[in-house]
């Protein structure tokens, strides 16, 4: 009987989409979204330095503008996710189960599970680095988990006190070409665009979109597809903003250095590879 | 406050009738008598009773309040628990600086005498202690408005390096290994929080709402100038009712309404210190923000010396002085500080700016500095 639902729901979806096909190049249903169902994914994301993997303090890396650099911390948020089936339709995954803090130094923080997910061959996946403003500015009721804003700052904490935002990325190191006084340098990429218009502050949210290049990360039953999702540390310096740490070891509040950091962040991502069936023995 | 619990005492003995009560005493005693030692324990046990809600009102002068109550309804039991995690030291890291350290009831809530905030390890911060009053009806928090919403407040002070020095996590994980016996007073947080909250977890979101809770608490609207305003004439002199007209001409522009502050964000004029605070702009990093500060609430401002975002005048007299002669031009100063001729500050006699002050003295609460609903438990160090 479900089945049969589900079949007549799927023709109903499809004539929809056939008729908005007439008039609409785009190929886009006018309501794309599917419901929950029972399977699952995993996204495994890889922090990398350009085709290595990435060290923590002792591998000395390059940026583009010739400086040396060992990294000592390298976080991010990654909220949002909503996930692309092949037949052009997509699930949402709901909000409250959709805030995940990477932390390089934790293993486990890398691979995170997408569950309850409508069966079906995924091809790709869109989600933003950093956390909306909506949650940004919501009750503390709704700030569990990885948003938990009661981290070390001096560690892992990614949650601005002063100014009650989080921090989106942050990345941490040393550098023989630091012009800091202790030769490290520090990047905190936050900013969700401020409260209301009077407190207006640069708006540092990026939307990713990650095509899985033609494959098929398919969620079916007990076969749980694991895609990896590299994210290049270096892009965070070599982009249309390059960021040199001799001219600016420390970036945080400056709107326009910030909001360049982040225009060079949003491209470290890139799709790695699909592992099918991925929690089989 | 006091008042408020007193008022919950008065409902319940109203609903009871007075003879049934003694019927019901009579009874009590006699069933304590024929079961033998009992105690009125018995009946309910304390360790599983649910939280008892605490009625909270509006001054009747006052609008109404920013904070969601409905997202945090106020208990005893959560108020109780909020008012013993203001005061512990455990909150810093040298687990000796509470927010009580700070901020001290009989200043209203201030740093008396401190013209900068002193944290841990005898550091300074950069800014003047503000009072903790009428919390509920902040639209936004501290000198620099960094902050919106009244569970959000503790991070900053506890975080802060040169505040308390700590993070809010380990703050978590210390109140969870409690009760220490070497404390002065071992208290037991993991019972207080079941008490408050139901269950004895100890997480951000609880530990948040009841210092909000007992913050909601700390409502001061029972000045001579409350009773004048709602309705009592003979409650000020002459002189503070001429103030009160001074007042209304002159500083009513910023500090408004009931509240004595619309928390909008001023330049007033002071002249730069050594090093420039720039206030608002440290937020929203708009040049038109540059040296702003939240106008702060007069209510309470004969307790609260030193004043200004850096402390630097002791006595009101000096913030008049200010006012009259002091005020430095730059290009955000208050429009307000600016006359038709280029001339900066206000026009005042002397005699106008005594009965200003005057006034300003009829909006001390005796019972908002003195109510023990509010004060140190016993686990506090002030300094």
């Amino acid at each position: 009987m479900k089945k049969l639902i589900y079949l007549s729901f799927m023709l109903f979806i499809g004539a929809a989409c056939m008729v908005a096909c007439n008039d609409d190049s785009d190929d886009i249903p006018v309501d794309p979204d599917l419901t929950a169902g029972t399977g699952r994914m995993l996204l495994k994301f890889d922090n990398v330095a350009g085709n290595e993997d990435l060290v923590l303090d002792n591998k000395t890396y390059a940026n583009s503008s010739g400086e040396d650099l060992t990294i000592s911390k390298f976080n991010y948020f990654v909220s949002n996710f909503k996930l692309v089936r092949d037949d052009g339709k997509t699930y949402t995954i709901p909000q409250d189960s959709s805030y995940f803090r990477i932390v390089e130094a934790d293993a486990k923080s890398q691979t995170i599970a997408l569950n309850r997910l409508p069966e079906g061959n995924y091809t790709g996946i869109e989600y933003i680095v950093g956390v909306d403003s909506l949650r940004s500015v919501s009750g503390i009721e709704k700030r569990g988990g990885a948003l938990d804003p009661s981290g070390d700052m001096a560690g892992d904490g990614m949650y601005w006190a002063w100014t009650s935002g989080y921090i989106f990325v942050k990345l941490e190191g040393s550098s023989s070409k630091s012009s800091s006084s202790n030769g490290k340098f520090y990047y905190h990429i936050g900013f969700y665009g401020g409260f209301e218009s009077k407190e207006k502050t640069v708006n540092n949210i990026k939307n990713i979109k990650i095509d899985f290049a033609g494959n098929n990360a398919v969620v079916r039953g007990d076969s749980v597809p694991q895609v990896r999702i590299t994210a290049d540390v270096l892009k965070v310096f070599n982009g249309p903003n390059p960021v040199s740490v001799a001219k600016n070891p420390s970036i945080m509040f400056d709107f326009t250095l910030s909001s360049g950091v982040a225009n060079n962040y949003k491209s470290m991502f890139g799709f790695g590879e699909i592992k099918q069936n991925s929690l089989a023995k | 406050m006091l008042k408020t619990v007193k008022s919950i005492r008065d409902i319940i003995q109203q609903k009871f009738l007075v003879v049934p009560v003694l019927v019901l005493l009579t009874g009590a005693m006699w069933l304590m008598i024929m079961v033998g030692a009992c105690t009125s324990e018995e009946t309910v046990d304390p360790e599983n009773k649910t939280p008892t809600p605490l009625a909270w009102r509006k001054p009747a002068n006052f609008p109404d309040p920013v904070y969601d109550l409905n997202k945090n309804p106020l208990t005893v039991e959560g108020v109780e628990l909020g008012k013993f995690l203001f005061y512990d030291g455990l909150l810093s890291r040298t687990n000796v600086i509470g927010c009580g350290t700070c901020h001290q009831q009989q200043s209203a809530f201030t740093h008396h005498g401190h013209e900068l905030s002193h944290g841990v390890d005898d550091q300074l911060g950069k800014r003047n202690t503000p009072s903790i009053q009428n919390m509920a009806w902040n639209p936004l928090f501290f000198w620099d408005g960094g902050v919106r919403d009244m569970d959000f407040v503790p991070f900053n002070p506890i975080e802060n390096p040169v505040e308390m020095g700590e993070t809010v996590n380990h703050v978590l994980e210390k109140l969870r290994l409690t009760p220490d016996k070497s404390a002065k007073i071992p208290v037991d947080y993991p019972k207080m929080f079941k008490a408050a909250f139901g269950t004895p977890e100890i997480t951000t979101e609880r530990m948040m709402k009841a210092i909000s809770q007992f913050m909601t608490t700390m409502v001061s609207a029972e000045s001579r100038y409350d009773k004048f305003a709602i309705g009592d004439v003979t409650a000020l002199s002459a002189q503070e009712k001429e103030g009160l007209i001074l007042f209304r001409k002159n500083c009513s522009s910023c500090h408004e309404g009931e509240l004595f502050t619309n928390y909008s964000f001023r330049n007033n004029g002071l002249a730069p210190l050594k090093y420039e605070d720039l206030g608002r702009f440290d937020v929203t990093r708009r040049e038109s923000d540059r040296n702003l500060f939240k106008v702060p609430s007069l209510r309470n401002v004969s307790f609260t010396a030193p004043y200004m975002h850096d402390g630097r005048y002791k006595t009101l007299g000096e913030v008049l002085e200010h006012y009259t002669d002091k005020v430095v031009s730059s290009p955000t100063l208050d429009p307000a500080f600016i006359q038709s001729g280029g001339k900066t500050g206000l026009n005042l006699t002397d005699d106008e700016k005594e009965s200003i002050i005057a006034f300003l003295r009829t909006l001390s609460d005796d019972n908002f500095i003195k109510n023990n609903a509010f004060s140190d438990p016993g686990i506090g160090n002030a300094f």
